[in-house]
């Protein structure tokens, strides 16, 4: 056979190709977003009816007592801000994966695995790209609650980066995870009952923990196992500069781990490889 | 005539393997590739080479296992049996190196519809880490070869579909591989795009010497001086040139030849069932 000689072929990529590809990943994702204004809109449009509507009803429902990072009293708008903030990226990780299983239904998705750089990697720089989008619509929301007279410290507002992008990563990492097991886009309502509204409601978005523990200690202890309570845990102490360091283990460890088994998923010889190709295709 | 007296042309004929580049190196080399779905086998014992500055045709019909092999040439499927070279480059231990040699055309349309066709260039070549200037530059090359210049700012969405695999195919060749790969591209075309298309890659065989590997159930898109592969329930009954294939058979076309091929198949299968 003809396998002795070897056409030489560049090895490994330089930092500019890694670079490059980054670049290339975060502005497709960026463009899609622009260009889907309505999904812009609807992200800052759920958050805000929580905030305007929800909220200005349940206020005098639900007192507050002084927990941390908090020093004083506050008013429940203040309270489920974080949560609010999360849930953004938590709707954004799974448009982000819903993305991605129409990618694979319509194809598109078979342009990024051909590439030649490691797959990994290639599949970071989406998870990176979509945090990125996640990003633009929590900023977008922090303004409007602003005006809301929602007003975390000034520092707040770069305190709490870092730990929008761990939070939106490992959100985004469970969305790839869950999407490398969906087969058809149909199936993709499923994660909406079985993921996307459990994760939110059993967890410290709309209530504190301690209000959880007075009424079911059971599902106090869901919330705490709950990796998204520890998402708004990291997101509302880093709004208020400090860091929760449980929830940011909690946080650290869920991403490394959803990405690493997003990652082994989408790898050729263990998930791709079991389903077949695709409609119409043999 | 049963399954195991059927033609096969000599693998070290000189129709196919022998015509490897200055190194000896064939552009895409399969040998021994099994695939499965659960029970199901899609490919049993593949092999064949083809060679560089060479178009091979694979003939399969629906259900052949071509795409199955499309997907493990470009690594969507993980190889479960067998070895598949790109250039020599085996694409489970030196993917990176193998499908930068690799250019590809899948069945299914994978432009992104809603970015421009500019856009859909520069992302490819992103994904390819050719930066942002140098990109440009191939872009407007690429595109004025496929005259489709005049389109460059439009959304792909609104191209033609003869536009689209001519995009595809430009998109393909912007990081410059010198093997290209495309599954049934021409399907849902009118003739004179799959016409204008057929002679876009030919030419690409004789003025670059890239080798292509065209797969098509359509015999009509098949000459007798090309190479041919033909595969049916996963494997592969000939493969040798095209005029080769017709005269074992004792055929006077490719269409009759191909139909003796998977006729004698299907028959030995019905009788052993």
């Amino acid at each position: 056979m003809s396998s002795i000689t070897v056409t030489p072929s560049r090895r490994g990529f330089s930092f500019a190709e890694y670079l490059t590809c980054l670049n290339g990943i975060v502005w497709r994702e960026a463009l899609r977003f622009l260009h889907q204004r309505e999904r812009f809109v609807s992200a800052l449009v759920r958050p805000l009816v929580w905030l305007f509507i929800f909220a200005a009803g349940f206020r005098q429902v639900l007192g507050i007592s002084i927990i941390p990072p908090y020093e004083t009293y506050i008013l429940y708008e203040v309270y489920i801000a974080p949560g609010l903030m999360a849930m953004i990226q938590l709707f954004n990780g799974m448009q982000s994966s819903l993305s991605m299983v129409y990618d694979r239904e319509m194809g598109n998705m078979r342009t990024l695995l051909v590439s030649p750089l490691p797959r990994g990697y290639l599949l970071f720089c989406k998870l990176l790209a979509g945090t990125a989008v996640s990003l633009l619509q929590v900023y977008a929301f922090l303004v409007i609650a602003w005006l809301w007279d929602i007003t975390p410290p000034p520092i707040g507002y770069l305190t709490v980066l870092p730990a929008l992008v761990l939070s939106g990563l490992m959100l985004g990492a469970l969305g790839m995870l869950i999407s490398s097991g969906i087969k058809q886009l149909e199936n993709f309502a499923g994660v909406m009952n079985f993921v996307i509204f459990p994760m939110f409601f059993a967890s410290s978005a709309l209530y504190p923990l301690w209000r959880v523990q007075e009424g079911s200690p059971m599902l106090y202890y869901v919330c705490q196992l709950n990796p998204f309570t520890h998402a708004v845990e990291l997101i509302r102490f880093a709004l208020y500069g400090q860091t929760n360091w449980i929830s940011l283990a909690v946080v650290a460890g869920c991403t490394a781990v959803f990405m690493i088994g997003a990652i082994l998923a989408y790898d050729p010889s263990r998930g791709l490889a079991r389903r077949g190709p695709a409609g119409g295709e043999t | 005539m049963t399954a195991t007296e059927i033609p096969i042309a000599d693998k070290s004929s000189p129709d196919i393997s022998a015509r490897h580049d200055s190194a000896g190196v064939a552009a895409l080399s399969i040998e021994g590739v099994n695939h499965s779905y659960g029970a199901r086998r899609a490919l049993i014992d593949v092999s064949f080479d083809v060679a560089p500055a060479s178009f091979t045709a694979l003939l399969g019909l629906n259900g052949a296992g071509k795409s199955t092999l499309f997907s493990l040439i470009t690594r969507l499927f993980g190889i479960q049996a067998g070895r598949i070279g790109i250039f020599g480059h085996d694409i489970s231990r030196a993917p990176g190196e193998a499908l930068r040699l690799l250019g590809v055309v899948f069945q299914p349309r994978t432009l992104d519809l809603d970015l421009s066709v500019t856009q859909n260039l520069l992302y490819h070549a992103a994904l390819h880490g050719i930066g942002r200037r140098e990109a440009r530059l191939r872009s407007g090359e690429v595109l004025a070869r496929i005259a489709l210049s005049d389109r460059a700012g439009s959304k792909v969405r609104d191209l033609s579909g003869g536009q689209m695999r001519r995009l595809e195919i430009a998109r393909a060749l912007l990081h410059r591989p010198r093997l290209l790969l495309l599954d049934e591209a021409t399907v849902g075309l009118d003739v004179k795009a799959r016409s204008d298309i057929l002679n876009h890659v030919r030419k690409l065989v004789a003025e670059q010497g890239i080798g292509v590997l065209w797969a098509t159930h359509l015999f009509d898109e098949i000459t007798a001086s090309d190479d041919l592969v033909v595969l049916h329930q996963g494997k592969v009954l000939a493969r040798g040139q095209v005029s080769r294939v017709i005269a074992e058979t004792g055929a006077q076309d490719i269409n009759t030849a191909f139909m003796r091929l998977t006729g004698a198949v299907d028959k030995a299968g019905s009788e052993a069932s």
